[in-house]
């Protein structure tokens, strides 16, 4: 293209480029559906987020029933609630005690349960938290300003493109009256994937 | 590592390629292109090189679809960076404000 007066200076990132080519040929080989692309973003990019996990945890909370249905088939009982679909096929909940806290990583990549958490964070796909997870957690829990107690022991969940893992935290104390909205405001992200614990009420 | 580097509410992405890229995977793992498993066993040897940062995470998910892609004989290294070349001509020929659309480029070199 020669440098002329149609030159209006626009630079795609080559990161850019390179994806819009990728699209491009997929596209004309009928691969892929650009709408269909387009809404997987939306979703991703906007409904989807730890604000499903955080119902979870709370009706397990508020219910016994739906607790024992958890432990015994995540997936099933989180289907129930609206969340499945994508990286949330096979689920597990991992339940925090007095005596033991939870702990998720995916050493490999970045797996993660999308229907209740969305996309991972930063930190979750980062290749320190990925190797240091495992060999020390406790150090690493103390970096997100979680120190355990000596006598809590602590057991790392290594997901994968098979399993995920969701973490249900300990209920707060002084939250019984709690309406179940309430109780899932005290839910946050990293407390469902144990680099955290419940949000205390104020 | 440290949850407090990144401000909340925190976005899954933050260029829209990354989207791009990401929802492509997506989208052809549920058109039976390849299966999860697959697709996490060469995400995972790409993502072994990189080091912190959301942008490198990224670009070691897009190579390893772009590798995937090729070994299936979907989309070559080769024609992928030609196509790449021409929408580069393209955004270079549109206007600010405009959508960058790859016919921008002019005619294409073959067919």
């Amino acid at each position: 293209m020669p440098h002329d007066h149609h030159d209006h200076d626009n630079h795609l990132d080559p990161m850019d480029a390179r994806t819009r080519a990728l699209e491009t040929i997929l596209t004309r080989k009928g691969l892929v559906d650009p709408a269909a692309v387009d809404e997987i973003i939306e979703t991703y990019a906007e409904k989807v987020g730890p604000r499903n996990g955080a119902q979870v945890v709370a009706r397990a909370w508020d219910e016994p029933d739906f607790a024992d249905w958890l432990k015994r088939d995540a997936t099933a009982a989180i289907a129930s609630m609206g969340f499945s679909g994508r990286q949330g096929e096979h689920m597990r909940a991992v339940f925090n005690t007095p005596r033991l806290h939870n702990l998720v990583v995916c050493t490999l990549c970045s797996c993660y349960p999308w229907p209740v958490l969305g996309l991972p964070p930063v930190w979750y796909k980062s290749p320190a938290y990925r190797s240091r997870a495992v060999i020390e957690p406790r150090a690493v829990l103390r970096e997100f300003g979680l120190e355990l107690p000596g006598d809590v022991a602590v057991r790392v969940w290594d997901s994968t493109a098979e399993l995920r893992y969701l973490v249900i935290p300990e209920r707060p104390a002084g939250t019984e009256s709690m309406s179940r909205e309430e109780l899932a405001a005290l839910v946050t992200r990293e407390s469902m994937i144990g680099t955290g614990l419940a949000k205390v009420p104020a | 590592m440290n949850p407090h580097e990144t401000p909340q509410p925190e976005t899954p992405f933050t260029e829209p390629w990354q989207a791009r890229i990401f929802a492509l995977t997506v989208a052809l793992n549920e058109a039976g292109h390849f299966a999860w498993a697959d697709w996490a066993a060469v995400f995972g040897r790409h993502l072994k090189d990189t080091k912190d940062g959301a942008g490198d995470y990224w670009r070691a998910w897009a190579a390893a679809l772009e590798e995937m892609l090729a070994s299936q004989g979907a989309a070559g290294g080769a024609d992928v960076a030609a196509l790449a070349e021409r929408w580069q001509a393209a955004a270079h020929a549109t206007p600010h404000g405009k959508p960058i659309l790859l016919e921008n480029a002019g005619p294409a070199p073959e067919a």
